[in-house]
């Protein structure tokens, strides 16, 4: 292992390390701690200039239940939800299919449209705008989720079709052959061969997707406005607008609307992490 | 024998034509549905946005041909300058959170009890969204309220205003966008070290190798494939920034904190006209500088599969 394992060590950068821990992490974390000590404090410390001391009020229930109840956070929540969940489903299954036929066949242009995927994935979003939106107008589609879902799905399939073919080509090949020996129709072998076997690259795409289409702000200000269709990381900008410089409000505000794919993480660790860093290692 | 002539004739002719060319057609039936996605909203538009880009449209009327004109004007577009030289302070300043990422993966590669919840709590800026970490930096940055001129007034230093000054803006954004991606390029390392070879390890110590020596002879080496995503994210991430811009300073003070992307946005679609040849013309600018990475990545990946 390396650096040197600290139980090798002298007794003292033992000690030195165990107290250097907890130090480093509140340093890291500094600015957010600063954001969750602001939600929990009245409006009158920030009128007396009281912006780093302790709160003089234990504020928590007041601020936050103006958040859930006084604004318009539930609703940009639940158009988050309404947006992330079906754009998960849909990137999975579309790329689980695509990834199949890239993963298992071999065919002349198989490498190509592989790397149609890959290059897509990597675009800057700057050069779709226009000509998307164009399109989720034409559709008319502008200012709804489906217009967001269906570009959500489009594009992130691109990521997962790569994650899932250099997942299902890591899969022993002998047990498709095995099967088509049997006889087994093609479209069985993906249903009851590949299938349960990407069960964990499915979990961690999920999670991924979940946290990469909740945290978008770009795509939300293009193609939506307005609270009754834009999902809480556009949404936060109106709502702090409307609480302008109340910064426990807006403290409280922002914490909730990341909180979701922050549960998600903590809950899902494994396989996020798993998501994140296929292909770190060789 | 009468019997003989009504067994079953061979196989293929009476299999259908599907069963007989199952293997041939399958791969496309499966590749349909995501390849139809990609292309309506992936592929066709960038033909779209570079053949947008040498019109002049306000995205309600008549488009009309213009030529290169959109490409002229950017030359002498003093805006377009800033943001091609801010694009180059992002994509070299962001490359910090490669070498950021390897120190703190060093730092907490050890076996301590709690070291799992130090692990994910390093972590977690990532998973806020870019918005989020933009507000709280923004916040953290405050003359009066913010905690930094608080510490810095601790040591006896003036109040900065990091956002509302034209030279240190910039690097105040990119110093929280390094936050979350330093955590990234963290994670990757520490499962890049969890797969060192010990055995290696212990040729090294043999030989004496310690420290510096043997973190740049044995261990980097070694963690050559999670150096390469880290890179590829981090480049990708840094001609992406868009949100913390957004959120932080809105492309100001007096317009100094705007990149590419950035000003596409602006052009094409602000208060200020909507001119969308000209953004995608911004914008084919910036996909020109991506598509030399991209072309480098698909070509490490290419060479990666002629090797199986």
């Amino acid at each position: 292992m390396f650096p040197t394992p600290i139980e090798k060590t002298p007794r003292s950068w033992q000690l030195t390390y165990q107290s250097m821990l907890p130090l480093a992490l509140i340093m890291w974390l500094l600015p957010l701690i600063a954001v969750a000590v602001f939600s929990i404090k009245p409006a009158e410390d920030f009128t007396q200039g009281n912006y780093w001391g302790l709160p003089s009020s234990f504020e928590m229930f007041n601020n936050y239940g103006q958040v859930f109840f006084n604004s318009d956070m539930p609703r940009y929540m639940f158009n988050s939800v309404l947006i992330t969940v079906p754009t998960v489903i849909g990137a999975v299954a579309l790329s689980c299919l695509a990834g199949f036929a890239l993963g298992i066949y071999k065919f002349k242009s198989n490498i190509w449209i592989f790397f149609m995927f890959v290059a897509g994935n990597f675009v800057p979003f700057q050069i779709l705008m226009v000509p998307v939106r164009d399109l989720t107008l034409d559709m008319g589609l502008y200012n709804t989720k489906t217009g967001l879902v269906l570009f959500h799905v489009a594009f992130q399939t691109g990521f997962c079709t790569l994650f899932m073919r250099n997942f299902i080509r890591a899969l022993p090949y002998e047990l498709i052959e095995a099967a088509r020996v049997e006889g087994i129709a093609e479209w069985k072998i993906f249903w009851y061969v590949v299938i349960p076997l990407m069960k964990p690259a499915i979990a961690a795409l999920s999670v991924l997707i979940f946290t990469f289409i909740w945290n978008d702000y770009f795509w939300a200000v293009v193609l939506t406005q307005g609270p009754e269709s834009q999902p809480v990381t556009a949404g936060i900008t109106s709502f702090n607008a409307q609480f302008r410089a109340a910064y426990h409000l807006m403290s409280a505000g922002s914490i909730v609307a990341a909180l979701p794919p922050v549960l998600m993480f903590f809950l899902m660790q494994k396989h996020f992490i798993a998501g994140l860093t296929l292909g770190a290692v060789k | 024998m009468t019997t003989a002539q009504s067994t079953p004739a061979p196989a293929a002719s009476e299999r259908s034509w599907y069963k007989r060319n199952e293997i041939a057609i399958t791969p496309w039936l499966f590749l349909a549905p995501a390849i139809l996605f990609f292309a309506f909203y992936v592929i066709w538009p960038i033909y779209q946005s570079i053949s947008i880009s040498f019109y002049a449209w306000d995205g309600l009327g008549e488009a009309r041909y213009v030529g290169m004109a959109n490409y002229v004007e950017l030359m002498d577009d003093g805006a377009f300058e800033v943001s091609l030289w801010n694009n180059l302070k992002w994509l070299l300043f962001y490359l910090l959170a490669i070498p950021g990422g390897l120190f703190i993966a060093l730092f907490l590669n050890q076996t301590v009890t709690g070291i799992r919840i130090y692990k994910s709590l390093f972590f977690f800026p990532f998973v806020l969204s870019q918005v989020v970490v933009g507000l709280v930096f923004s916040w953290f940055y405050l003359p009066n309220e913010g905690l930094l001129n608080g510490i810095l007034a601790l040591v006896g230093l003036g109040p900065v205003n990091v956002l509302g000054d034209p030279t240190w803006a910039t690097y105040g954004i990119i110093a929280a966008g390094l936050w979350p991606q330093t955590a990234y390029c963290m994670i990757l390392y520490l499962t890049g070290l969890n797969a060192v070879d010990p055995e290696q390890i212990e040729a090294g110590r043999l030989d004496n190798a310690k420290g510096w020596k043997m973190l740049w002879y044995i261990i980097i080496p070694q963690l050559k494939p999670a150096t390469f995503i880290a890179f590829v994210v981090t480049i990708i991430g840094a001609l992406r920034s868009f949100d913390l811009i957004s959120i932080m300073t809105n492309g100001g003070p007096f317009g100094q904190t705007r990149v590419l992307s950035f000003y596409m946005f602006e052009k094409a679609l602000s208060e200020y006209g909507f001119r969308m040849g000209y953004g995608a013309a911004i914008a084919v600018v910036l996909f020109l500088i991506m598509l030399v990475f991209i072309a480098y990545f698909l070509w490490s990946m290419w060479k990666e599969e002629q090797v199986r």
